[in-house]
């Protein structure tokens, strides 16, 4: 029968991939693309490049610690330094749903002038498109970019081997639930916002110490579990978390708890994973926790050969437990 | 958090465990636990791999989003297209496929779906659009039911007219009445459920312990709580005693909780059926609206199909809820019937035993070691 | 079968229509109490919420005995394991 795109789709998780490889994938098959990173990297005239695109549809587009602008200057600045590559130019796509009010754009623009200076990049181009009202909701924002990768050696997500450490840089859901808080339609309130941030200078710290560091990833839609998830498969390898490790602020949880979510699913915005083998991991983790962006890095886990392509969690009580790759958007759930 | 963190404390869980190993003495046991809750709890937290081998945990049919036959789901799907309406569901409900699709694909094709926390959220909707017609999909046990109860009780008070409840409430006790009824069933004990308990107290489950000479622990949703419950009906059963006892009695009291079973009595009446997906039909297990709330019941409002839709012949999930077999022994079990094309009703919510063992259980099935079919503790 | 969080009352908000902000971990919402005005809720008060409604009051009393019981049981089984640890078998 007939099908239709669903929620579920771009919720980040197994529908989104599937729909990625299905059809596009499918269209376009290439060995760049096939790699299927958060970016690509290449080599022109003996520069390696990496280059990378992303959108932004968040609602509401306005919320504690950041807007829809600071959201598309950093999400794009991340994919690119997650390859080890210094983040130079942007590109800003725009489409404007008639009827927006033009002080929100000149709040916006200043927040994506803001966020590029803060991440040292520069917007050098761009396209505006207006669509009538209610095409679309408000503002989407689409930002391209490209970096060049001066230092040797791979980052990658299929670089993860048994026996290295994961280190994630702070608190996690909290972009996740500052969105849903503001959306109010919940009816939660809480202090908190968004973590969004651009990760360039941290991961520029981490390299320039020398330690070997095999895979960089920020976990947005779909969380940790589902890029640790990408990040297994990739590798051919299984990742063990121990949950009395895994770093969730009070409000992450009691959100979470009222809603029957699981922080382990829930966005992050200037979140980072680092997968390193273990001789260099307390190197790895002073400079860290030494970056204003790093203060709360912790060990969450370990990579191990079996079961492959499997995420695992080592609970509280000694059990275990699959985690598994996002199903479709989590919603709050009853029982 | 307080009330949750103490009861997650691992340094309790080693003596809980080692006295229930040292009572059960390698009898095996088969403990039921019936809430889709403490099914969660239990993969959650890995419980069933820190337990003796020889205490088995079969997974009850106390999931409210499991146990709504396929027809109901296709009765809602009708509501959600009818033009005009606002359908609202919980979260849980939205992926739960019909005959002909979920809420999720309804919304896909247009129809106006959204989720909310709360039946009072629905309400706010209703007197938000009145130009709208604000349907609320009831779901859930006695836990459940009193809320929508008095939501009910606000709309007729306040008068908003383009509220109504599509009601798919359901009772616990034929539930388990039903499966204990089920000649190829083989149970030692039970696990009660905890929040039900909170509305309809201890007493209701008093005929499991008289009548089928079966322990009843009613217990919280934390791993405490749960391996507290279990040494519990342990003792029971080595002790040869057969009775209620209560392990929640940080919340559940004997008596219930008297203003919710009012507010349920005043506003519901008992269905003289109701098929659960799985299980069949079974008398007195559901509730509907009574007649004097017809304004408000969208089953008297809208035409609903009502048609009845056989569960798919491949679905072996009567039997994995009566534990007769494992959820990975069924045929279709993670091949055709997996989280994102669920078939059954065990796999069709996160609460289903067989999509918590999907998500959750796959990992010791799958370490070196663990023989098919069997599943060993590390 | 059906999701319970433990919220404190730290505010009645709407003393006709039983509304009541309470405070999980930091997480601040509205709720309906009618359902445990009865048993004495008031700010201060802890409950057990359940899609917008406090289902039931939350005793402090017996919270305490269960976790004394089982940390009871806990020294217990530490002492047996000591013992166990310092038993030479020549």
């Amino acid at each position: 029968k007939e099908e239709f795109i669903t929620l579920s789709h771009g919720s980040g998780g197994k529908a989104s991939h599937s729909l990625i490889e299905g059809v596009f994938v499918a269209a376009l098959r290439n060995p760049l693309l096939d790699r299927m990173e958060d970016q690509a990297v290449f080599t022109v005239e003996g520069a390696r490049l990496a280059f990378t695109t992303d959108s932004y549809v968040v609602d509401p587009i306005f919320f504690p610690g950041g807007d829809i602008g600071k959201l598309a200057v950093n999400g794009t600045v991340n994919d690119l330094a997650t390859s080890g590559a210094d983040p130079l130019y942007l590109s800003l796509g725009v489409i404007l749903e008639e009827g927006f009010p033009l002080s929100d754009l000149h709040r916006i623009a200043a927040s994506i002038r803001e966020a590029a200076d803060r991440a040292g990049v520069q917007v050098i181009t761009g396209d505006t498109k207006v669509v009538p009202r209610g095409k679309a909701d408000k503002i989407f924002i689409n930002t391209a970019g490209v970096g060049v990768l001066r230092r040797q050696g791979t980052i990658s997500l299929s670089r993860a081997r048994p026996g290295d450490r994961v280190l994630m840089s702070g608190p996690i859901g909290d972009h996740g639930v500052t969105v849903l808080a503001a959306r109010g339609d919940l009816e939660l309130e809480l202090e908190i916002e968004s973590d969004t941030a651009p990760l360039n200078g941290l991961i520029r710290a981490l390299l320039d110490t020398g330690v070997e560091v095999h895979c960089l990833k920020d976990p947005t839609r779909g969380g940790v579990a589902t890029a640790l998830n990408e990040i297994a498969m990739h590798s051919g390898v299984s990742i063990a978390l121990d949950e009395i490790n895994l770093p969730v602020s009070p409000e992450v949880q009691g959100a979470c708890e009222i809603l029957g979510l699981d922080p382990l699913y829930i966005a992050n915005e200037g979140r980072l994973l680092v997968i390193a083998p273990p001789e260099g991991v307390d190197v790895l983790l002073r400079t860290m926790r030494n970056h204003e962006f790093g203060a709360g890095s912790r060990i969450i886990g370990e990579v191990f050969t079996e079961p492959q392509s499997m995420v695992f969690l080592r609970t509280e009580i000694g059990g275990t437990r699959v985690v598994d790759m996002l199903a479709g958007d989590p919603l709050p759930r009853i029982c | 958090m307080k009330y949750l963190d103490e009861y997650r404390d691992g340094a309790l869980v080693a003596p809980l465990v080692e006295k229930i190993a040292r009572l059960s003495a390698g009898r095996a046991l088969k403990v039921m636990e019936v809430c889709g809750g403490h099914t969660h709890t239990i993969y959650k937290h890995g419980i069933e791999e820190i337990l003796p081998d020889t205490v088995d945990l079969v997974h009850g049919p106390g999931c409210p989003v499991c146990v709504i036959p396929m027809g109901r789901i296709d009765d809602a799907l009708a509501l959600a297209r009818t033009p005009g309406v606002i359908f609202t569901t919980y979260g849980d409900m939205m992926r739960v496929p019909g005959s002909k699709g979920s809420l999720l694909e309804a919304k896909a094709e247009g129809a106006d779906v959204r989720f909310v926390y709360s039946p009072l959220d629905a309400l706010k909707l209703a007197r938000a659009n009145p130009d709208r017609r604000v349907i609320f999909f009831a779901i859930g046990f006695e836990t459940t039911a009193p809320s929508t109860a008095l939501t009910l009780l606000r709309a007729q008070a306040e008068g908003v007219p383009n509220f109504s409840i599509f009601c798919n409430h359901v009772t616990i006790i034929p539930a388990v009445k039903a499966i204990l009824d089920s000649p190829d069933l083989r149970l030692d004990g039970f696990i009660g459920p905890g929040h039900v308990s909170a509305i309809i107290g201890t007493r209701p489950y008093r005929f499991i312990a008289q009548d089928y000479r079966k322990p009843v622990v009613i217990a919280g949703f934390e791993p405490v709580d749960i391996l507290q419950a279990i040494e519990m009906i342990v003792r029971q059963i080595v002790e040869s005693r057969a009775e209620v006892e209560n392990q929640y009695t940080r919340v559940v009291i004997e008596g219930g909780n008297g203003k919710a079973l009012e507010a349920m009595m005043r506003t519901m009446e008992l269905r003289p059926y109701f098929e659960w997906r799985g299980l069949g039909f079974i008398t007195h297990s559901a509730l509907k609206l009574r007649p004097e709330f017809a304004a408000f019941d969208a089953e008297a409002l809208f035409d609903v199909p009502g048609v009845r839709i056989a569960d798919p012949k491949a679905c072996q999930c009567g039997e994995v809820l009566k534990g007769t077999i494992k959820p990975w022994q069924c045929k279709v079990f993670g091949t055709a019937c997996t989280p994102e094309t669920p078939i059954g009703t065990c796999m069709v919510s996160s609460e289903g035993a067989c999509a918590a063992y999907y998500n959750y259980g796959r990992y010791a099935m799958s370490r070196p070691g663990a023989a098919a079919g069997e599943e060993t503790a590390p | 079968m059906c999701l319970g969080v433990p919220g404190k009352i730290v505010e009645i908000v709407d003393e006709a229509h039983d509304i009541a902000k309470v405070d999980v971990s930091g997480v601040r919402r509205n709720v309906n109490i009618a359902l445990v005005r009865e048993e004495g809720a008031e700010v201060g008060s802890w409950v057990l919420i359940h899609v917008g409604f406090a289902l039931s009051m939350i005793n402090e009393r017996e919270a305490e005995e269960t976790l004394n019981y089982l940390k009871m049981m806990e020294a217990e089984f530490a002492g047996e394991m000591e013992q166990f640890a310092q038993s030479q078998i020549e």
